[in-house]
């Protein structure tokens, strides 16, 4: 690895070692010199400290090759990922070329064969979905015998471990075995290649029909071993594989160590590249059956446990139903001795196989029960409907109790009947032949009735339980339906997701490239850097991880992406108390993440279309704006420029001149605040400064900043009763009034009366500015308030759109008419709140 | 009165030659300063009787420079600020500046407001009666007459009709009248002068809808007229 490092470096490739083992041995390390190093992250775990990659530093530094040794190691606890794989995987995805290193022992679809040839289980595994990734294979094949010559030279390991591994692992028997397993994967990637390459080239031939293969999982042990089974036939042909798991009543018994591993064996198929199915139903056969028929799946391949004969022929086997049913299809088996006494101990704890106190005494208070009244009537009814009493007893005691419990009690029942009732009566002997058979049918009938029961009882739960799912994902949909905004989307997710997986729940929506909480937790866990930094994470890389997952999974929760179509919507923080979460609860959560970001996401890009929509309407106005504008300028500039250059020439008729020039400025001056007003009011997020105000003091004001405006015209000030408080803006109320009377000013004949009036109509305040003037004409008089609207005469526009701005940011009215006697009148409605201030008393 | 010593500063070299053009050297003498930092410098080695200050300073804002001047001088400060801007002019006239004017301006209004700002400052104690056109608070007797006859005030109507009179012809801001007349409990009661400057005008006012002499300055105080 290093001599190709060098060759890249002479070749001008930015190459750098990130991980290299040099076991302590200087001829490995002398070769190392020259090669830039990144330094190693250090991780104190229980006192120890330990050396990683540190992946950060090289996604910063980013080399175009960067080496990293080891490929299989198990990083120490308290790094981000379990496997270094997972690191090399998170840096190439940062666009990083890896260079790495691995025994073929650590192939995980090897894993299997691997422990059959050397006895030894590997457990340090790489998933053969990563190494197919890979630009360029290299075997580095070595005869076994070189192999130990250079252990021996102390060329593979430090010297101390030597004598140990010769006899251990690197025995000549297993080197070679070994060394065929490595050749012979090589050659199936060389041949695979081939036929890639062979069918690029005859491309525009028929396309070859790929094989589709579903992968039956069963929860026991046996499980990941069928996937990595699968997972070599794949590799040799090319199939598509399709991990299936029943979810199914007929599995209830199973621990919880054996849903585990059911567990584990569906997220190794996800990692071996396998598309990953959930079905449920009561029959296991026929569910993966129908399902492969649905698929046009040509194989099946099952898990077979080899058990004892008896257990074959009573309980029937899974397996042979497969094969008598499948038809078409294809059953590959992968048998394996059964894992016996784990499964019994594991058992035991579980509550399926537990005898409870309730159970048992139900049991014996029925079979006493039975007793009595057997007493009681066996005179009266006979022996055989005694039997039946019993039998009974056991019935009604099995639904209150466990599987184990129930069979006790049928058994103890037949006990007791044959002890108090049997001839001869109070022994355990029996007389008759007729009896014994007496005995073993109702044994027989005791112990049906009982397994049935239970059987019923796990199809209920199961249901219940199906039911309780469905229902819960209907009900999220239906809240989702309901909610609009992005934040409310979350708090109601969070709220329901907490309610269903009796956890704590936080929803963290990704904004401006942050993650903010919404609907936080009862803990508030999510607000801690160290879970936040996971979140992070989780929304980079769009992965799960968190608690439960192999990546950092020393988080209190599990976060998981919330992704819509195309985009990251934000993270789905869950902390349960029994982790890791089960199959069937960990695929709800999961659907509930995808619902949730395709709603989020939805909610998403409808803001960003009505923003866009909104940008497109202010973009127009602005562009009418601008036009009226330059016009609306221009013309006082004009004057004063030609009135300044006049008087500059030496012009003796100044006053004239000199009043054009104060009267323009003082003109530009209104639109050039007009044109502020309205760029500061268009802009949006204008924060209205609400206080009391008087109508009174508002008019006063606004006739004193508009009167040099109004030249020698004659102005009254009608207040018309009396006038409650007023909470607006004041200046903005005050400018929009100032506007309304030069407006007038500006048309109407300098000999004309102005009237400005005040009063309350119905919870609002009119102001009304009124003129004897010529009125507006009835071209204009419509479209005057109407958005867009903007006269070029002399700017009728911008004054009034400041008006119309302001009234509208108040919630207020703006209309104009031309009265009776012919003027125009202009009136601004405000509306007034419905409680006035409280005044000190004095 | 003596030759007054007027400081501008204010960063527009057209504003300051506008100012130099048309004040009466023989009334006032003026001294410039084109940033706010030379402009302090300079109120300490000109000793000013007035500051014209711009809020618009390109080496810090205009109210940091009236808190820096006010830090050891009283010389009146009378801001120049463009319309719009009354959250700033506010600010500046609560940190001690004493009046303002909006540009763009008149001569006639500035010399208004310079004269009125340096008769407040030049005037040694209070009168104890201050006119107002023909009406005449007396200060000392708690008394107000109107054209010769007494008129009637509430006790908080008189406080904030003498607290305006003491500083006659200077803007004074909402917070300060409510802090003074009502406490500083009630510096946001904004309505309380609403009210009561109404009641005032009431009393006072020749036309109380078109007052002249108790006049509002919109989001920003109240000033009395002479």
């Amino acid at each position: 690895m290093l001599g190709e490092a060098h060759q890249h470096r002479e070749r001008g490739i930015d190459v750098a070692i990130g991980y290299i083992e040099t076991h302590g041995r200087a001829e490995t390390e002398s070769l190392a010199i020259g090669i830039p190093v990144i330094p190693l992250r250090e991780i104190t775990y229980k006192g120890a400290t330990l050396f990683e990659p540190d992946i950060d530093e090289i996604i910063v530094l980013k080399p175009d090759l960067v080496l990293i040794d080891e490929l299989p190691h198990t990083n120490a606890e308290g790094s981000r990922h379990k496997k270094r794989w997972q690191d090399i995987e998170e840096i190439l995805d940062a666009g990083i070329d890896v260079c790495t290193a691995m025994n073929i022992q650590h192939l995980e679809s090897m894993n299997d064969v691997v422990a059959q040839v050397t006895g030894i289980r590997v457990q340090e595994t790489v998933p053969d979905a990563f190494i197919e990734r890979a630009n360029e294979i290299e075997v580095i094949d070595i005869p076994p015998g070189e192999l130990q010559q250079r252990l021996r030279e102390g060329k593979v390991y430090v010297p101390e471990k030597v004598d140990q591994a010769l006899d251990g692992f690197f025995k000549a028997s297993n080197l070679t075995a070994l060394r065929e397993l490595a050749l012979r994967r090589a050659a199936d990637t060389v041949d695979a290649e081939m036929r890639r390459l062979r069918t690029q080239e005859g491309a525009g031939g028929p396309w070859a029909t790929r094989e589709r293969v579903v992968v039956c999982i069963a929860p026991n042990a046996m499980a990941s071993r069928v996937v990595r089974a699968a997972a070599r036939i794949s590799a040799a042909s090319h199939a598509d594989m399709i991990a299936v798991a029943v979810d199914s009543d007929r599995q209830a018994s199973r621990s919880d160590l054996e849903r585990g591993q059911a567990t584990d064996a569906l997220e190794l198929a996800k990692t071996l590249g396998m598309e990953v199915v959930t079905l449920s139903g009561h029959d296991i056969v026929d569910e993966v059956l129908r399902f492969a028929f649905k698929r046009n799946a040509t194989l099946v391949v099952v898990g077979k446990p080899i058990r004892a004969r008896w257990k074959e022929l009573l309980f029937g086997s899974v397996v042979d139903e497969m094969v008598r049913a499948s038809g078409d299809v294809d059953v590959y088996v992968v048998t394996a001795d059964e894992p016996t006494t784990d499964r019994r101990r594991d058992r035991a704890k579980t509550s399926q196989g537990s005898i409870t106190l309730l159970g048992a005494g139900l049991g014996l208070l029925f079979i006493g029960i039975a007793t009595a009244l057997g007493f009681a009537l066996f005179e009266l009814v006979g022996i055989a409907n005694v039997a039946m009493l019993y039998v009974l007893g056991v019935a009604i005691a099995a639904v209150r109790s466990y599987p184990i419990e129930s069979a006790l009690t049928a058994v103890i029942s037949v006990l007791s009947f044959n002890f108090f009732f049997v001839e001869p009566r109070f022994s355990f002997a029996v007389s008759d032949t007729r009896y014994i058979v007496l005995l073993l049918v109702m044994l027989f009938v005791a112990l049906v009735i009982s397994t049935l029961t239970q059987r019923l009882k796990g199809q209920l739960k199961d249901a219940s339980e199906r039911e309780r799912r469905t229902s819960s994902l209907y009900r999220l949909s239906q809240l989702l339906a309901q909610q609009r905004g992005k934040r409310e989307l979350a708090a109601v997710a969070a709220q329901e997701i907490r309610s269903v997986f009796d956890g704590d729940v936080s929803v963290l929506l990704a904004e401006q490239g942050k993650l903010t909480p919404i609907g936080s937790s009862d803990s508030g866990f999510e607000q801690k850097p160290s879970e936040l930094a996971v979140a992070t994470w989780v929304a980079e890389h769009r992965q799960p991880a968190g608690a439960g997952t192999d990546t950092l999974p020393g988080a209190a929760a599990l976060y998981l992406p919330l992704l819509g179509s195309e985009r990251l919507a934000g993270v789905l923080a869950v902390q349960v108390s029994h982790k890791p979460l089960p199959l069937g609860p960990r695929r709800l959560l999961e659907t509930f993440a995808n619902s949730l970001g395709l709603a989020l996401e939805r909610a998403i890009l409808a803001k960003e279309s009505n923003d866009a929509r909104v940008q497109v309407e202010s973009e127009r106005i602005r562009s009418t704006l601008l036009s009226s504008i330059s016009h609306d300028l221009r013309t006082p500039l004009t004057s004063i420029t030609g009135a300044a250059s006049s008087l500059k020439e030496g012009n003796p008729n100044q006053a004239p001149l000199i009043e054009t020039i104060y009267d323009e400025s003082i003109r530009l001056n209104h639109q050039i605040q007009n044109l502020l007003d309205m760029t500061r009011l268009q802009s949006g997020g204008v924060e209205l400064n609400l206080d009391w105000h008087l109508a009174q003091d508002l008019i006063t004001s606004a006739l004193e900043h508009s009167r040099s405006s109004l030249g020698p015209r004659d102005v009254q000030v009608e207040i018309r009763g009396h006038i409650p408080l007023l909470r607006v803006d004041g200046l903005l109320i005050e400018k929009a009034l100032v506007n309304l009377i030069e407006n007038t000013g500006r048309h109407t004949p300098p000999e004309s009366r102005i009237a400005l009036v005040a009063e309350t109509q119905d919870h609002n305040v009119v102001f009304q500015v009124r003129d004897n003037g010529p009125g507006v004409s009835e071209e204009i008089l419509h479209k005057l308030f109407k958005p867009g609207y903007h006269s070029r005469s002399g700017g009728y526009g911008l004054g009034l759109a400041v008006v119309k701005v302001v009234t509208d940011l108040h919630n207020g009215k703006i209309q104009v008419r031309n009265t009776e006697e012919g003027g125009a009148e202009f009136s601004l409605k405000l509306p007034l709140t419905e409680h006035q201030p409280e005044m000190p008393i004095e | 009165m003596s030759k007054s010593k007027l400081l501008v500063i204010d960063d527009e070299l057209a504003i300051r030659r506008f100012l130099r053009a048309s004040i009466d050297p023989a009334v006032f003498d003026l001294v410039e300063a084109e940033d706010g930092a030379t402009g302090i410098r300079m109120v300490a080695t000109e000793a000013p009787d007035l500051i014209l200050l711009d809020l618009g300073l390109p080496d810090m804002y205009g109210v940091e420079v009236t808190q820096r001047i006010r830090e050891w001088s009283q010389t009146p400060i009378i801001i120049l600020s463009a319309r719009g801007d009354e959250m700033n002019k506010v600010v500046a006239l609560d940190a001690g500046a004493n009046d303002y004017l909006t540009k763009p301006f008149g001569l006639a209004e500035l010399f208004a407001r310079v004269r009125a700002a340096l008769r407040l400052s030049q005037k040694r104690g209070q009168d104890a009666v201050v006119t107002l056109g023909d009406v005449h608070v007396d200060l000392a007797a708690h008394i107000v007459r109107r054209k010769g006859e007494e008129i009637h005030l509430t006790k908080t109507e008189f406080r904030l009709l003498a607290l305006l009179a003491k500083n006659l012809g200077k803007v004074m801001t909402h917070k300060q009248l409510l802090t003074e007349v009502w406490g500083p409990e009630y510096a946001d009661e904004l309505h309380y002068l609403r009210v009561y400057s109404q009641q005032i005008r009431a009393k006072i006012e020749e036309d109380p809808t078109q007052p002249k002499l108790l006049i509002t300055e919109t989001g920003v105080g109240y000033r009395l007229k002479d």
